[in-house]
């Protein structure tokens, strides 16, 4: 019982495409890929190669002092040192480590929060839907600086109370987006046949929901991790985040700002560091925010 | 007459749109493919040419292309395409934009998405007039009331001032054909008007789209799968597969004699059919049943169906007669007000929840939309392996073993069981629905216009393929469409249904023949037939009977 569709189908679509592997759709991605784009994954390989071999990069210890604080660059200290006498590339090196490893945990667990409160809210709709969607609400009508500050003052500045409120405040943002995004998946008929089919409320949003927001997810993850990087050097310049003698990027311009009254830039290293993560991250969620918009060029 | 020189009576006769061994291109998988390979067109004016085949075959591409216009990762590749002595290919893209809405118009398959949701729909009527400078407003709005006239939409001097969702799909449509025809063209290229509407609203549009171009000697391009739609319009049918012609000739020799295996085969799901069976014991009985979507308005009014064990049971009707709603409330996402429905001779629970895995498992649902039933995300594997999985604890080798066998079964390749939905054909997306449902192993198969979406060759696979299903497992399908030709191929009982309520019911044969209820004549006789005076047939038939009309809305 061959219709003339299937010998159609055979014949002319089903036979020469065989299914590709997921490497090769990566590496085809990648080909693809603009020049900022390839700029902005080097950078942040980079990153990440200094923040996991920090030990063994930096010549000198994390805290270790020196006699000769503001040395000048060059010679022992090849960018000098800091208002204690601390190595300035050393601090630069292990602040990689620390900024980055907090922001990156933070992100991670904000989304972590956020998405399944927003799935499950796109899934139940009803009450559950409503109180969850006022209380965070209420919960972004607060300026998020200045709320961090005060329960970061109030709970005491230590790194876990640091992930766990920003976490939280974060964790606002991807609730909206999340709930947003799943709202036009559930409607779709195969969320309705996974019901039908009697599926429990995790499956449904494991399985039939999860895959198919992804993308905008992933697209997500990254502008929120360059606003909690951000975030986290603020307190840290303010005084309430990472605490010494801890290095991190923030809290290093913040020791070392008078120098620029001097003309001498060392302060404004740290600060380069996070604007050019900032750009390369950036540059990379651009090119992922193209593919999955579908806004392709035209050929 | 807002524009004298171009309502004038125009020639049929001269030439108005050539096109000459026409190749187009298009980019996907990094390659160019040709979509269309060397199509020569010759339109005369006044003339109305049917472009027919099935989806992929490159008929909604020649038409944009006959206005010059290649969609955005197509390219014309070659050939011309000379309008009224203007090479339009050739041509400056300001040149063609002057030309596009005033001598040529195009009219989309889907009224609903082409007009802008924000504006009156008379503002976008005249819109293309007021760009063009060829019309002062006031006179432009007389014309387009005039056209609303023409094509009898309800209240033409009203109507213009409601915005596109205060209309029903029928008249959109219509009013669509206003815009198209509002510059008065020499050629208006259609779309699919019709494809999306119901079958008691087409004959209205059809009508209305066949009068005015005659009116005006406007030249057409109707693109359609359906050759019965086709065969009304038509001058000439011209048949393609696969971007190259395979047949062309005038409507009644076409119809009459076709000279290739594939245009017969285009009609091929009107030749199904099946005896009639002896009648079995009831497997589902709903009775009494009435449902509401939060209250007032009754969307199901005292439906008692019955439906055999083995059997095939159709409900009819046009959209809003609550077809759907039906299957919403057998399977458990409508629960009912009142009534109740027996599965096997015990009462089902009204509410979804409240049933356990084995009853979900016995009835299972196909739905209209296999690109929307399947997640995109989940591979053929996944799809079907998830109902073995999870009704039947199948795991590992063993399940794949039994998708396999699925496979084979709905006439699919194997090796397709790690593909993607969005790399299958809409033909096959919904084999897999079926094999989904099939996994389950259930009693019933509630389908929900399971063939609409698809391509009357596709149709017809997928009917014959139901039935061998039947026949092997004897399964019970309740078959809701609007199609009376898939009724008379696969249906053993009929249902017809009306704003809700069930207008009559009985086997196939006993509904299919007069005499009928008001609303089964209406319904039958909107379905287009193959012979081409079909259309003015029922039209003087009604005018005769008078008020026999459903007016449209």
């Amino acid at each position: 019982m061959t219709t003339v569709e299937d010998r159609q189908l055979r014949t002319e679509e089903a036979m020469p495409k065989a299914r590709r592997t997921r490497l090769s759709l990566i590496w085809r991605a990648l080909r693809s890929a603009p020049l900022s784009a390839w700029f902005g994954m080097i950078v942040i390989a980079g990153y990440v190669f200094v923040a996991v071999f920090a030990p063994w990069l930096a010549p000198y210890g994390e805290a270790q002092i020196f006699p000769e604080p503001y040395a000048p660059w060059g010679g022992q200290f090849v960018l000098g040192t800091d208002q204690l006498g601390r190595d300035m590339l050393t601090r630069l090196i292990y602040g990689a480590r620390n900024t980055i490893g907090i922001a990156l945990v933070t992100t991670l667990l904000s989304f972590a929060v956020g998405m399944s409160l927003g799935l499950l809210a796109a899934i139940s709709r009803g009450w559950i839907d409503q109180l969850l969607s006022r209380a965070v609400d209420a919960l972004m009508s607060i300026p998020v600086l200045i709320f961090a500050l005060m329960l970061l003052s109030t709970f005491g500045s230590s790194v876990f109370n640091l992930i766990v409120i920003i976490a939280v405040l974060d964790s606002t943002r991807v609730f909206r987006l999340s709930r947003a995004v799943a709202m036009n998946v559930v409607v779709m008929d195969f969320v309705e046949a996974a019901r039908l089919r009697g599926e429990g409320l995790g499956w449904i949003m494991r399985r039939e929901i999860l895959p198919n927001v992804m993308p905008p997810m992933i697209a997500e993850f990254g502008l929120r991790f360059c606003f909690v990087f951000l975030l986290v050097a603020s307190l840290s310049f303010l005084g309430v985040g990472i605490q010494p003698p801890t290095a991190d990027w923030g809290s290093m311009v913040r020791e070392n700002a008078t120098l620029i009254t001097y003309g001498d830039i060392t302060p404004l290293l740290p600060a380069a560091a996070i604007a050019l993560l900032t750009v390369a991250v950036n540059f990379v969620v651009d090119w992922l925010l193209h593919r999955t918009s579908g806004l392709k060029d035209e050929q | 007459m807002s524009n004298k020189a171009a309502s004038a009576p125009r020639e049929k006769g001269a030439p108005l749109l050539e096109i000459r061994d026409l190749r187009i291109e298009g980019f996907s998988d990094d390659e160019w493919h040709q979509i269309v390979r060397g199509i020569d067109i010759t339109l005369k004016r006044g003339e109305v040419l049917g472009l027919i085949g099935e989806s992929g075959a490159g008929k909604s591409t020649i038409g944009l292309a006959a206005m010059g216009y290649a969609k955005p990762g197509c390219r014309i590749s070659g050939g011309s395409v000379t309008f009224d002595g203007i090479d339009l290919i050739a041509a400056s893209e300001g040149r063609r934009r002057a030309l596009r809405g005033s001598r040529i118009a195009y009219v989309a398959q889907s009224a609903a998405a082409s007009f802008n949701p924000a504006h009156r729909i008379i503002e976008q009527t005249i819109e293309t007039q007021l760009t063009h400078n060829l019309d002062r407003r006031d006179k432009a709005e007389q014309g387009a009331i005039d056209l609303y006239r023409r094509l009898q939409l309800p209240n033409p001097e009203q109507i213009g001032r409601r915005y596109p969702h205060q209309v029903s799909g029928g008249q959109l449509q219509r009013a669509m054909t206003a815009m198209a025809m509002s510059c008065r063209p020499d050629l208006i290229i259609f779309d699919e008007p019709t494809t999306a509407l119901d079958v008691t609203t087409q004959v209205e549009v059809l009508a209305a789209i066949r009068n005015i171009v005659d009116q005006f000697q406007t030249a057409a391009i109707y693109i359609t799968h359906d050759l019965a739609v086709v065969a009304q319009m038509a001058d000439r049918i011209m048949v393609l597969r696969y971007g190259k012609l395979v047949e062309e000739a005038p409507t009644r020799t076409m119809l009459k004699t076709p000279q290739e295996d594939y245009t017969r085969s285009l009609w091929a799901v009107r030749k199904l059919g099946r005896s009639d069976r002896p009648n079995a014991e009831p497997v589902l009985v709903i009775d009494n049943v009435t449902a509401s979507y939060g209250g007032a308005v009754k969307v199901l009014e005292n439906v008692s169906v019955r439906v055999p064990r083995g059997r095939t049971v159709a409900v009819v009707g046009e959209s809003g007669s609550g077809k759907s709603t039906l299957a919403r409330a057998i399977v458990g996402l409508l629960p009912p007000t009142s009534g109740q429905i027996l599965f096997d001779g015990t009462p089902l629970p009204p509410a979804l929840k409240q049933r356990d895995k084995e009853t979900l498992r016995r009835i299972q649902l196909i739905y209209q939309m296999p690109d929307t039933a399947l997640n995109p995300r989940q591979t053929v594997r996944d799809v079907i392996g998830r109902p073995l999985e999870f009704y039947r604890g199948l795991g590992g080798r063993e399940r794949d073993r039994k998708v396999g066998e699925l496979l084979r079964l709905i006439e699919l390749d194997e090796r397709l069981i790690d593909r993607l939905p969005s790399e299958l054909s809409g033909g096959q997306k919904q084999r897999i629905c079926i094999a989904r449902a099939l996994a389950a192993e259930p009693e019933i198969i509630i389908c929900d216009e399971v063939t609409s979406a698809l391509d009357q060759i596709v149709q017809e696979g997928i009917l014959k393929l139901l039935m061998r299903l039947q026949q092997e497992m004897g399964v019970t399908y309740l078959f809701i469409t609007h199609d009376i030709a898939t009724v008379r191929a696969i249906a053993d009982e009929v249902v017809v249904m009306h704003r809700g309520k069930v207008v009559e019911q009985g086997p196939k044969a006993e509904v299919l023949s007069p005499p009928h209820p008001a609303y089964t004549e209406l319904l039958l006789s909107s379905v287009p037939e193959m012979d081409p005076d079909w259309l003015t047939g029922v039209l003087s038939r009604r005018a005769d009977k008078g008020g026999m009309r459903a007016s449209g809305n």
